[in-house]
């Protein structure tokens, strides 16, 4: 048995220790939100944070992520009201949105730490998380309307 | 009564300085020396040069702040950046898709510990130098992270991270010499004198 700590709650999983970290969330844990897109650590669909850090959950073994904290997309907020979530509901970024939980959970890493992004930090940032789509520019202005409702006091 | 009081204070006082004499640490040299040997130094250093300037040593000692990745040493796709500790930038981290160890398959990430590039205040480039500029380069510590020829050796030889070249996982070419052959021109480097080799050599 291995355990994880996803989103506050603590799982025993009976899970080979080399397994993804993505099976284990989405077919043992059921959270789906965080999806499958290369399964090389190349387009970032499978973005999840271990310890703060946004890890891509399809090249991460479960052994790495025993005992660690683990949060998705379900858990980012409470209430889906993270300032990201709220400002990407707003502009309506998604497309299809696929690649989209992971590319809330980079973008919830950068605001984490440079609560006042210019263009050039958001492109440092974010240039791992591949839409097809192509919302790179909603994407990108939802995360400055996140960071004003950041500074301007909404909930993180 | 007084006099073996004396006698007894001296004998310990004796033992200790012994004592402390040989619990003293032994200084070892670990850089053997050699007769100075100028062209044999800088022959080594070439041998050397050779491997740094592979692409599996090269590719995270770029010119640039954006490290290298294949064996053409393309620009690392991502837009992945160096970032203040080596280690990248925000949500783009070195450990976000390196693991510990080499990810099994063609183009999956290669993994260690410690990936990462050299930090943003001690970037030391191998790209683009010439066998003299890199030779001065790891020999000035203000340089190559404060290393004593010594430690420029135990690097070279022992580091898990340059270890790594050498066990680059699937579909990555070797250095050109093996490890050990790789450690032992640094230290002949070294011990027949550090020579750096001319401007005009390749």
């Amino acid at each position: 048995m291995i355990t994880l700590n996803v989103n506050g709650q603590r799982h025993n999983v009976d899970a080979d220790p080399n397994m993804p970290l993505l099976w284990a969330i989405r077919d043992i844990l059921g959270l789906t939100g965080t999806k499958y897109g290369c399964g090389a650590a190349q387009c970032g669909a499978c973005t999840v944070h271990l310890n703060g850090e946004a890890v891509r959950s399809c090249v991460t073994k479960v052994s790495r992520a025993a005992g660690q904290q683990i949060v998705t997309i379900e858990g980012l907020s409470v209430a889906n009201d993270h300032p990201l979530q709220l400002a990407w509901n707003e502009l309506n970024v998604p497309q299809c949105g696929y690649c989209q939980s992971g590319q809330l959970m980079s973008a919830a890493v950068l605001l984490r730490e440079n609560p006042n992004p210019t263009d050039q930090d958001i492109d440092d940032a974010m240039s791992g998380n591949i839409c097809r789509c192509g919302t790179y520019q909603r994407v990108r202005a939802a995360i400055h309307k996140a960071a004003a409702m950041q500074r301007e006091g909404a909930k993180i | 009564m007084k006099k073996l009081a004396a006698i007894t204070v001296i004998l310990l006082i004796g033992s200790a300085i012994i004592l402390s004499f040989k619990t003293e640490t032994a200084k070892v040299n670990t850089t053997a020396t050699l007769p100075k040997d100028s062209v044999g130094s800088v022959k080594a250093f070439i041998s050397v040069y050779k491997v740094l300037m592979s692409a599996r040593c090269m590719n995270c000692h770029p010119s640039g702040d954006v490290p290298l990745q294949g064996d053409d040493s393309h620009l690392h796709t991502m837009n992945v950046k160096r970032g203040a500790d080596g280690h990248g930038m925000y949500s783009v981290r070195c450990s976000n898709c390196h693991q510990a160890e080499n990810t099994r398959g063609l183009h999956m990430p290669p993994g260690n510990p410690k990936w990462g590039l050299p930090p943003a205040n001690m970037r030391m480039v191998f790209q683009g130098r010439t066998p003299r500029e890199l030779a001065l380069q790891l020999l000035d510590p203000k340089q190559n992270g404060g290393r004593t020829k010594a430690q420029l050796i135990d690097h070279m030889a022992n580091d898990a991270l340059v270890g790594w070249a050498w066990h680059p996982g699937d579909g990555r070419t070797l250095p050109p010499l093996t490890r050990p052959a790789f450690a032992a021109q640094v230290r002949a480097w070294i011990a027949k004198g550090a020579y750096a080799p001319g401007a005009d050599a390749k």
